[in-house]
């Protein structure tokens, strides 16, 4: 039986990095799901929820909780940890039974890419093929509000031509200075705090830095870039959606 | 100064950063050596917290439980609302028992109330006997870190301060440096007519008090002058004896990566015959300091079971960058930032909660589980809300101006198009400044679904 998939684009993906969103599709779709996107749908409210705007946040909340519940979609999957964080956050802005309800609900419809490639599915070999040394970052809200360490990993061990490096120990699960609105506030210490993850990553020598998240992946390659740095972020969709035989 | 000049501050200072790196990189390795010694590390979590939990939810009941025993094994339990009262009460008896000198073993809660200040104001000396302490005493500064309160200054640092004020030969040996001390302090010691100390942990149902310790010091400040004074939070309280089992597990492995610490000191009263050991007079100050505030809502009530321990501090990516005087309160990092403005009102503080990318390692870390981003998350919207700290103005705008064009995805995709072909970013020279913007994609997703995916998926 194919699973429908309503995709949660994340405004982000949708604005900046359309390609991480495409090859979400792509992957999904390959491994047997059909895919549903609903336009209506634009930012989960994630940069008021986390400055302190509450209202703002609860009136997007409302917006996408009643787009997702006009799809009767299996579930509704997300190329970003942190958005699908948010959606399971939606719960604590509402008073109203009833409102607490239907939040909670979208939140357990909703999963992270690799963690529903790998904990719904049960998938692991995607069919991508990626020839390059790369390494995984773990996106904050991924990792820990989520729980979701392996499932990327087992992904990208079974992309061909990929070489899964890890980062030091004291790195591998270190934040990137992002933060949202953190990264404009502060923007001298969100920058030392990336220069430590950057560091790391071109110590490992990887030609690649591949995250869930293209908020980590702006923050990271932006340092990259601005460094004069040869390592290119790549969404992990993109990843995952690739059939490339040569080098990116 | 602000939290983002303190900062900036600290940035500048590559003595501080390197030490900085170095002591939280340490203590976070020793953490994980020390926590994987514990069979069942989550479960013992789980445990202290509901522990925690009982207590802060009858917490006036604990306190009086542990009020009763404590004086009845012959302790007077003295109650403070805030600070000055605090101070006073610690002042009346130092100055009615004609102290001139008083010993103070480590105490968080001390430095909150700023007792030293309060003390050489009535013409009494405090003289702080924790290494770390007694470095930054002679400095002249705030302690940086819960557990290590000297964590930012290096050794060669230590080595000059000493040799100014201690008059030894300059040396950046710790052997030297902590001998020169420990000769300074043991005359100190010997001339002290009081001592003041903190608490770790305070059992109702005996009204015993715990103290952690490494060097001795909080031993001999609470068993060799006359009387000796324990300053305590509320919050310190926990019902029953065999509850220490599982924080004696969690807190020396959380906070310095020992199993259990050097001296763990319970005591209970003073002492009642002649041949006891120990001061002839203990009093036990409770200390409330905005703390009851606290206990109305769940998110806020957790702030309560921090043990402090500094786990948060090591494992956060911004205390690692710029250290504890940056925060500008002596509970700094992240327990520091949902602390202090809870204590000292949000007005004073409102940028402390922001001072965080919420990436939860705070979290992951904490042997008691307080959920830290949040409470950092429910004191933002509390700024918001209340419009505390600086006006803001700018950025209510944006966020009304997001919301509304969020509210409307054609609004939204006409915005976006007007940006990407006007080639307009926004005005974010925080951002470019160090980091390169990744342009607005030429054609967004919902471009690229409209006239060729949608189809697609279709067939």
């Amino acid at each position: 039986m194919t699973m429908r998939v309503s995709l949660f684009v994340t405004c982000l993906a949708d604005q900046l990095w359309p390609a991480a969103a495409a090859g979400a599709v792509e992957v999904l779709r390959r491994v047997g799901c059909s895919v549903e996107f609903d336009e209506r749908q634009t930012c989960c409210g994630q940069p008021a929820f986390n400055t302190g705007y509450r209202p703002e946040a609860r009136a997007l909340a409302r917006r996408l909780i009643e787009v997702f519940e006009s799809s009767d979609a299996d579930a509704i999957v997300s190329p970003s940890g942190s958005c699908t964080a948010m959606l399971r956050h939606y719960e604590q802005l509402f008073e109203d039974a009833g409102w607490r309800a239907r939040a909670r609900r979208l939140g357990e419809r909703t999963h992270e890419l690799s963690s529903f490639l790998v904990n719904r599915l049960g998938v692991e070999d995607v069919g991508a093929s990626f020839p390059a040394r790369l390494t995984w970052h773990d996106a904050c809200h991924g990792l820990r509000d989520l729980g979701i360490r392996d499932e990327p990993r087992r992904l990208l061990r079974r992309v061909r031509g990929a070489e899964l490096v890890e980062l030091s120990p004291a790195s591998v699960e270190a934040c990137c200075g992002f933060g949202g609105t953190f990264s404009v506030k502060y923007p001298e210490l969100s920058v030392a705090i990336l220069d430590e993850k950057v560091d790391a990553i071109e110590r490992a020598g990887v030609d690649v830095v591949v995250s869930g998240d293209a908020s980590c992946l702006l923050q990271i390659g932006g340092r990259l870039s601005r460094r004069g740095s040869s390592v290119r972020p790549v969404h992990l969709a993109e990843v995952l959606a690739s059939r490339r035989s040569s080098p990116p | 100064m602000s939290f983002e000049r303190s900062a900036r501050a600290a940035l500048a200072d590559e003595q501080l950063r390197g030490a900085l790196r170095h002591a939280t990189t340490l203590f976070g390795e020793r953490r994980r050596a020390a926590m994987a010694t514990l069979p069942d590390w989550e479960g013992a979590r789980d445990r202290a917290r509901a522990i925690k939990d009982e207590t802060l939810l009858h917490l006036d009941r604990y306190l009086e439980e542990f009020t009763a025993n404590a004086e009845r094994a012959g302790a007077r339990v003295h109650w403070a609302r805030d600070a000055a009262t605090a101070c006073e009460i610690i002042g009346r008896i130092a100055a009615e028992r004609g102290a001139r000198t008083v010993v103070k073993s480590k105490s968080m809660a001390s430095e909150e109330i700023h007792l030293n200040a309060a003390l050489a104001a009535r013409g009494i000396e405090p003289v702080e006997t924790d290494l770390g302490e007694y470095i930054i005493q002679l400095a002249g500064e705030a302690p940086s870190h819960i557990v290590a309160p000297a964590i930012h200054k290096t050794r060669r640092q230590i080595g000059a301060l000493f040799a100014e004020k201690l008059g030894m030969e300059p040396s950046d040996d710790v052997a030297k440096l902590a001998a020169a001390a420990r000769r300074a302090l043991r005359r100190r010691f010997a001339e002290a007519d009081l001592g003041v100390s903190g608490v770790n942990f305070a059992v109702a149902e005996t009204g015993t008090i715990l103290i952690l310790e490494n060097e001795g010091n909080a031993r001999l400040t609470t068993s060799l002058p006359r009387t000796h004074i324990a300053l305590m939070g509320i919050e310190k309280v926990i019902p029953r004896f065999a509850d220490l089992e599982v924080f004696l597990q969690l807190l020396p492995r959380s906070g310095t990566g020992q199993v259990l610490t050097a001296y763990q000191s319970l005591l209970t009263g003073a002492k009642r015959r002649p041949e006891d050991e120990g001061p002839a007079e203990l009093h036990i100050v409770l200390l409330d300091n905005g703390r009851s505030g606290m206990l109305a809502a769940p998110v806020t009530r957790q702030s309560l079971a921090c043990i402090r321990c500094g786990a948060c501090l090591n494992a956060c990516p911004v205390y690692r960058q710029i250290g504890g005087h940056a925060y500008g309160s002596v509970y700094p990092g992240p327990i520091g930032a949902v602390l202090t403005p809870q204590l000292f009102g949000l007005g004073r503080s409102s940028e402390l909660p922001y001072a965080s990318s919420l990436c939860g390692a705070c979290r992951d870390v904490c042997p008691v589980k307080i959920d830290i981003p949040a409470l950092l998350l429910h004191l933002r919207a509390e700024v918001v809300a209340t419009r505390a700290g600086k006006p803001r103005l700018l950025e209510r705008l944006a966020f009304s101006a997001y919301a509304a064009v969020m509210a409307r995805p054609r609004l939204f995709e006409s915005v976006v198009r007007l940006a990407r072909m006007l080639r307009v970013m926004l005005p974010l020279g925080a951002w470019t400044k160090w980091r390169d913007l990744r342009p607005l994609a030429p054609r967004s997703f919902r471009e690229e679904w409209r006239t060729r995916l949608r189809h697609e998926v279709a067939r």
